[in-house]
């Protein structure tokens, strides 16, 4: 959709502790088709940046290919991104936070291109635990393909030619979880009160951060025997609201015993998370496959927070990186010069 | 019967089973030559098998430091049962052929004109030794010891080298000193040693080869020493043969060299990708973000980063590629050597793409042209891709010490800082401001309002700004061709040498010969046995994608040009005709693609044989000298 953002701003926009007003965090006017869940998840991005007063310059967007791909466009203008190849966003990130691993990396991908084309890196992505926020723009769809079947298409959804798919969608949170990502969350573009906070909380978890978004496409997957539609997503979501509250600040809720459970991240930021179901730990891998599994048996989708290791050791720990950025490092770190390169000659005569 | 002679001069093949050990009683064969002073080029010729599969060793000694493939085989050492008839044909007359005679030899393996030595093996190591592993493992050092008294190789050195390889655990020097003896000594007491093909230190060897202290490297090895001593800190990867090598060796020197002496953490990252669209991936997203990063791959991992190359072409993005060519898809011959990648290289990806490419001749090389390549990807915003192959990489070749000048410093290329951003009045990422078609990038996290844009292939205009006009692709992809032209003086020249004064010519043709990389040295050798012939060849060695204008020139100078490569099409002949103003009927193809690296005496005899039967069809273009 086009159309022209006023350039106006109010003066008396409310300023973050950085002194950034939530416009610091806009990007160019999105380009995608007006109500496109995707362009939802691009605000909640920029509020979440935004709310966490985060350095904009500091964070690096990068993408695959897709319609959701084209979403980095769209938030945080004065941040470095970089939309990649279809299905390799994870493998970009990797390198560039090899390169640095001082800047906070926020991926986007859609279904198509995690659940299909970029399986592979995605698994292996999770397998090394890099420290960054992935999120799945998840529509059941290729959107800009022009709406074939996604790996994520529920058995049975109907496309909009009027076929119903044949086989079962892959559950990207239940195969996060499984394969040890350390911290899965699945929302909806619709509900803000639940993505941001979500958003927030990943990009403060020192690790891998998964959240799959169920994110209508209003042009190929809206219509009625849809299972991503925006009517069928609202009417089966099963919401654990959470709310996250940043290290600096002190904690006001008071919050009733038993349905809450707390978890403080490395940085301290502490992230409360409220349940229907008491029994349900999810700082537990078997209780949060349980949790997901059971809701998908009796036709929910369970939204929210659903597993966090807040204590694991992400790619640069396990590789021993020196804390040092590998792109700041200079010819006296990195060339060992000529008396080295005589030695390593006398032992090859 | 006429014995092949000759002083430091020859060739010796041993023909074994593969994963019996012989790789190391070989190499120290080999290198015991080396140290004598004498040049040698070995070559492992091995099937792609761990175990149980022939495998041969070639060993070239040449006084006049030739260091590429003679050709035939004077000396046979078989020890493989399941090869030997192969191998007794392979000898040329009046050559020599040593056996296990623990087994006499069959009546169909005898020829009439070469000599026979038989050597118990496996007699005397069943005697000598009680574990089964050490009686194969020393049957390889018996025939090492039988060797040296029939070519008269120092056997002080045999010891020094033992000692220097197992440092420090006397048993097994003790053990394989023992069975080297063992051959030395039963050798001298059985045949008239030494032979009349033999070695002698200090003997006629060429003066230029004593001039310097040569080292014995292999180009996979010094490769990896070329990414340290160029900076570079990400290498991502996935095994295959014959590349392997270059990020196993990176990895050996990073951990001694590149460790951070506070923390003990590293100063560099190694990732094992799953594949190698994530390895290039990795390597573009590092790059992008102002890391020197590089990968190995062959044939098969380069059809795979193709997209990548792709992006990162159009995107601009410094990539360093160590392509180590072998013979095509994985059940080809992925343990052969060739030159096949030339035009999947140079054309690598879709669209309009042209990628700068980089062709090492010598180890020495390999470790200058990877810091080069470093430098090269930063200035040009681009992927290098350094066109090995697998006699380069894996093979150890003698070659002149490595040097390192200290004042180097790193070419980053046009990068601005935040002061300079600061300063800069308009940025844009894709303004051509110097019109040498390389445009100033930035990087992730530099400057809190500036420079930050957006990477994307091609659909974008000067300012980074999405657009699929068609005024801006094709600006864009314009000043990307301009950048490539660029490129052509920053890229190494190629190399000329004076020509041969030949005394009588045997024609009026100008004759020229074109090559590169592994074919260079038996080329040099060619031209030089066809100069003894009437032959005068001059001869130009490509190092580099995109020519330099000294090639259109050379071409254009003489009336027959030979195109020396190894690969069926003739790729880099296609390759100059695509890029080139001349006319096609001038390059003549000399190829080998057999998966063993080419030899100078089958050059020679193709271009012999081309000018015996050409030259009237083809009229001088410069009548004044004919
Ligand atoms: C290698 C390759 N194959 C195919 C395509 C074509 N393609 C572009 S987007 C897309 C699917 C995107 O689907 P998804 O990731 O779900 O994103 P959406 O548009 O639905 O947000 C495909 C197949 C491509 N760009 N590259
Ligand atoms: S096609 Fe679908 S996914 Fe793409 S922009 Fe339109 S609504 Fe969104
Ligand atoms: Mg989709």
């Amino acid at each position: 959709m086009s159309y022209i953002k006023p350039k106006f701003r109010h003066p008396n926009l409310p300023t973050n502790r950085l002194g950034y007003t939530v416009a610091d965090y806009d990007g160019a006017v999105s380009t995608l088709c007006a109500g496109c869940g995707h362009d939802s998840i691009s605000a909640a991005i920029r509020n979440a940046c935004f709310a966490s007063a985060l350095e904009p310059h500091r964070i690096a967007k990068i993408s695959g290919i897709g319609c959701s791909s084209k979403m980095p466009t769209y938030f945080l203008g004065k941040s470095h991104g970089f939309n990649s190849v279809h299905g390799r966003m994870p493998s970009v990130a990797t390198g560039a936070s090899l390169a640095n691993r001082d800047l906070t990396y926020v991926g986007v991908s859609g279904d198509g291109d995690t659940a299909s084309i970029g399986m592979g890196q995605f698994i292996h992505l999770i397998r090394r635990n890099l420290n960054m926020t992935y999120i799945v723009a998840n529509n059941g769809c290729y959107g800009l393909t022009k709406g074939q079947d996604s790996a994520t298409a529920d058995l049975g959804s109907v496309s909009k030619a009027g076929d119903a798919n044949p086989f079962d969608g892959i559950d990207l949170a239940s195969l996060a979880i499984l394969q040890g990502a350390s911290f899965v969350g699945r929302s909806f573009s619709g509900d803000k009160t639940q993505l941001e906070p979500l958003i927030r909380a990943a990009m403060a978890h020192k690790g891998f951060a998964f959240i799959d978004v169920v994110s209508p496409c209003v042009t190929f997957n809206n219509h009625a025997g849809s299972t991503k539609s925006y009517s069928e997503t609202r009417d089966h979501l099963d919401v654990m609201p959470l709310d996250f509250v940043p290290m600096r600040e002190e904690i006001r809720t008071q919050y009733a015993e038993g349905t809450t459970q707390s978890v403080t991240l490395h940085d301290g930021s502490v992230i409360h998370l409220h349940k229907a179901d008491t029994s349900y730990r999810s700082d537990d891998r078997k209780s949060a496959m349980h949790a997901v599994q059971t809701a998908e048996d009796e036709g929910r989708i369970l939204t929210g927070l659903l597993y966090l290791d807040p204590d694991s050791q992400d790619l640069h720990q396990n590789i021993q990186l020196a804390s040092r950025p590998l792109n700041e490092l200079g010819k006296d770190e990195l060339c060992p010069g000529s008396k080295v390169l005589n030695s390593i000659n006398e032992g090859l005569r | 019967m006429k014995q092949i002679k000759g002083v430091n001069d020859f060739v010796v093949k041993f023909a074994n089973v593969n994963g019996t050990g012989s790789a190391s009683a070989n190499h120290l064969f080999a290198k015991a030559i080396f140290r004598m002073g004498i040049p040698v080029s070995p070559r492992n010729i091995f099937p792609s098998n761990i175990q149980g599969l022939p495998t041969w060793y070639e060993v070239r000694v040449s006084s006049k430091g030739y260091l590429g493939r003679r050709g035939g085989v004077d000396m046979m050492v078989c020890v493989n049962p399941q090869s030997m008839e192969q191998d007794v044909a392979s000898v040329e007359p009046g050559g020599y052929f040593l056996y296990d005679n623990t087994k006499p030899l069959a009546q169909h393996l005898k020829r009439g004109d070469i000599s026979y030595f038989g050597v118990p093996l496996t007699e005397m190591c069943m005697r000598e030794f009680p574990v089964p592993r050490l009686q194969q493992l020393l049957k390889n050092m018996v025939y090492v010891g039988a060797m040296a008294a029939l070519l008269d190789i120092n056997f002080s050195i045999l010891k020094d080298l033992l000692n220097d390889q197992f440092k420090g655990k006397e048993k097994l020097i003790s053990s394989n000193v023992h069975a080297l003896e063992m051959g030395y000594q039963y050798a001298t007491e059985t045949f008239k040693c030494p032979l009349p093909i033999r070695l002698e230190q200090g003997g006629n060897v060429a003066p230029h080869i004593l001039e310097s202290e040569h080292i014995l490297m292999n180009g996979n090895t010094a490769a990896a020493l070329g990414a340290i001593y160029g900076g570079a800190t990400v290498a991502a990867w996935y095994p295959i043969t014959p590349s392997t090598s270059v990020v196993d060796a990176f990895s050996k020197y990073a951990k001694r060299m590149r460790i951070d002496a506070g923390t003990g953490k590293k100063n560099f990252a190694i990732v094992q990708a799953e594949d190698e669209l994530a390895a290039m991936g990795m390597v573009v997203g590092a790059g992008w973000n102002g890391a020197r990063a590089f990968t190995a791959t062959s044939g098969p991992g380069l059809s795979l980063m193709s997209e990548f190359l792709g992006l990162a072409y159009f995107a601009e993005v410094p990539v360093v590629l160590i392509n180590v060519q072998r013979s095509g898809p994985s059940t080809g011959m992925p343990t052969r050597s060739q030159q096949s990648d030339i035009l999947a290289g140079a054309y690598a990806s879709h669209g309009d793409t042209k990628q700068v490419l980089l062709f090492p001749a010598t180890p020495r090389e390999c470790f200058e042209m990877t810091v080069q390549a470093f430098d090269l990807a930063d200035r040009l915003q681009t992927p290098i891709i350094m066109m090995s192959d697998l006699d380069l990489g894996m093979n150890d070749w003698m070659s002149p010490p490595l040097e390192w000048d200290d004042t180097y410093e790193m070419d980053r290329g046009k990068v601005l800082n935040a002061e300079e951003l600061d300063k800069a009045e308009t940025w844009g990422r894709y303004l051509d401001v110097d019109g040498d078609g390389i445009c100033y990038r930035t990087l992730p996290g530099a400057h809190p309002s500036k420079g930050a844009y957006f990477t994307r292939g091609s659909s974008k205009n000067e300012m980074a700004v999405y657009s699929e006009l068609g005024e801006d692709y094709v600006q864009n992809v314009d000043r990307l061709l301009r950048k490539f032209d660029t490129a052509k003086s920053y890229v190494p020249r190629p190399k000329t040498h004076p020509p041969i004064e030949v005394k009588k010519p045997k024609t009026d043709l100008k004759l020229g010969a074109l090559f590169f990389g592994t074919s260079a040295s038996p080329s040099y050798e060619a031209v030089e046995i066809l100069a003894t012939e009437g032959y005068s060849i001059n001869t130009m060695r490509i190092r580099a994608f995109p020519f330099h204008e000294s090639l259109d020139q050379f071409i254009h100078d003489h009336d027959v040009v030979f195109v020396i490569e190894q690969n069926r099409d003739g790729q880099m002949r296609q390759l100059i005709m695509n890029e080139c103003q001349i006319a096609p009927s001038k390059l003549t193809s000399v190829l080998n693609y057999s998966g063993t690296p080419i030899t100078a005496r089958a050059i020679a005899g193709k271009i012999r044989e081309t000018l015996s039967t050409q030259p009237e069809n083809v009229v001088p273009l410069h009548p004044e000298t004919a």
